[in-house]
């Protein structure tokens, strides 16, 4: 085979692993999903609990991704998680939206909801999320449920002694 | 007792001596590489040689390892009613793993065989003196050359090892088992980071692409010049890639994927 022959051949193997490789970027992982959409401004809000929220957990508003989350810290005065919000710039908010930590499924990832308020302003970059509301944690909710169990049976059941007296 | 002891020390300083000769001979084959770059015709030759010729393995085996993995991580996944993140789980696998490293086997048995045969034949055939005596230095002609084209075909055959094995997954998960079109692609994409994941299963292949052509270059021109040398050289070749390519992985996945 000539020179001509081979270096074509490598060519076409160059070519092929480009090829591969803009398959996994853009088809199998997510580059270009969001950043095609001109730029982003950044938001916080401040959550008591962020349970399992991770980065680059989605914001989602009525289900649509709006955003991802960019960084999650520690307010170190109110002991607040700080989630710092990356969203499209093609989406406004109003200013009184209100974020909350859901979960997709009963063991799905956590995600932000952001629920859109009636306030002519929106929001722009650097502003903070005032309306939040927690993550749910699993186990609190648990407990929550079996203590008011707990406690409906001892009420209604006169034969448990220490319990059925009381009422 | 003294014996012992001295045996002790000839074993240390012996494998000392094996550690510091690999070492200068890489920074002999890393000196030369501008070399063979202006040349770049040789290494082209070689990235054909290496990269193109062991393309149909490559490809093939890929696709299996997708269809497999597909099939087997359904029915684990099924139970938990999570089948839709089966393509999220082939692909991590793929990318971060698989990909590189059953590459990177192959690539030991596949080319890395032919090149220490071949570096180890010209050396008993006695092709590497002649061309020192015309002070031509084989490193710069001979080795280095193969030396970049393993570097170079490495990542392009991974990166194909693991999008082919997608392929097939999706060919095994949506046309076959039936996993809903969408999911399976938007559960990926969202699990999925491109310089996290994708990037670092890059870097790993071009790490084991230095570490498997530089072992079947060491072993092909260390090889005794006889046709036994020359068997003995090729499985080293073999063995000692895949070892190192396997300790290597663990410590690049540790480095990389914990937090």
């Amino acid at each position: 085979m000539g020179k001509k022959g081979i270096e074509t051949l490598v060519g076409f193997f160059v070519l092929l692993g480009i090829v591969g490789l803009l398959f996994l970027a853009l088809k199998a992982a997510n580059l270009g999903s969001f950043t095609s959409s001109g730029g982003t401004y950044s938001v916080t809000a401040k959550f008591d609990n962020i349970g399992g929220l991770k980065v680059r957990a989605p914001v989602r508003s009525a289900g649509v991704t709006v955003g991802r989350v960019a960084s999650i810290a520690l307010d170190p005065k109110t002991y607040q998680g700080v989630v710092r919000l990356d969203m499209q710039r093609s989406v406004q908010f109003p200013s009184d939206s209100s974020a909350r930590i859901l979960t997709s499924g009963l063991l799905g990832d956590q995600y932000i909801g952001l629920e859109a308020g009636a306030e002519e302003k929106v929001l722009a970059a650097g502003d903070v999320i005032k309306q939040t509301q927690s993550a749910v944690v699993l186990e609190s909710l648990i407990s929550q449920f079996l203590f008011n169990k707990a406690a409906d049976a001892g009420s209604s059941s006169p034969a448990a002694p220490a319990s059925g007296g009381k009422k | 007792m003294t014996n012992l002891v001295q045996r002790v020390g000839q074993v240390a300083l012996e494998a000392l001596r094996g550690l510091g000769h690999n070492a200068t001979f890489f920074a002999d084959l890393v000196r030369n590489v501008p070399t063979a770059l202006r040349r770049p015709y040789l290494v082209v030759a070689q990235v054909h040689a290496i990269g193109n010729l062991s393309l149909l393995i490559i490809m093939a085996s890929g696709l299996a390892v997708g269809f497999v993995l597909a099939l087997q991580s359904y029915y684990a996944l099924v139970t938990y009613g999570a089948s839709e993140s089966l393509g999220l789980l082939v692909n991590l696998s793929l990318v971060r793993e698989l990909g590189p490293v059953v590459t990177a086997l192959l690539f030991a048995g596949r080319a890395g065989t032919s090149l220490t045969a071949e570096i180890g034949l010209m050396k008993a055939g006695e092709q590497l003196a002649a061309m020192e005596m015309m002070a031509i230095d084989p490193k710069s002609r001979v080795l280095a050359p193969r030396f970049l084209g393993g570097i170079m075909a490495m990542p392009v055959l991974a990166v194909l090892f693991s999008a082919v094995g997608i392929l097939g997954a999706y060919v095994v998960a949506v046309r076959l088992i039936g996993v809903d079109d969408g999911n399976f692609w938007s559960i990926m994409q969202n699990g999925v980071d491109v310089w996290r994941d994708v990037g670092n299963g890059i870097i790993k292949s071009i790490m084991f692409g230095v570490i498997c052509t530089f072992v079947a270059v060491y072993q092909g021109y260390e090889a005794q010049a006889t046709p036994e040398g020359v068997a003995h050289a090729t499985t080293r070749t073999v063995v000692i890639s895949s070892l190192s390519v396997l300790a290597t992985d663990f410590v690049l996945t540790a480095l990389m994927f914990t937090h």
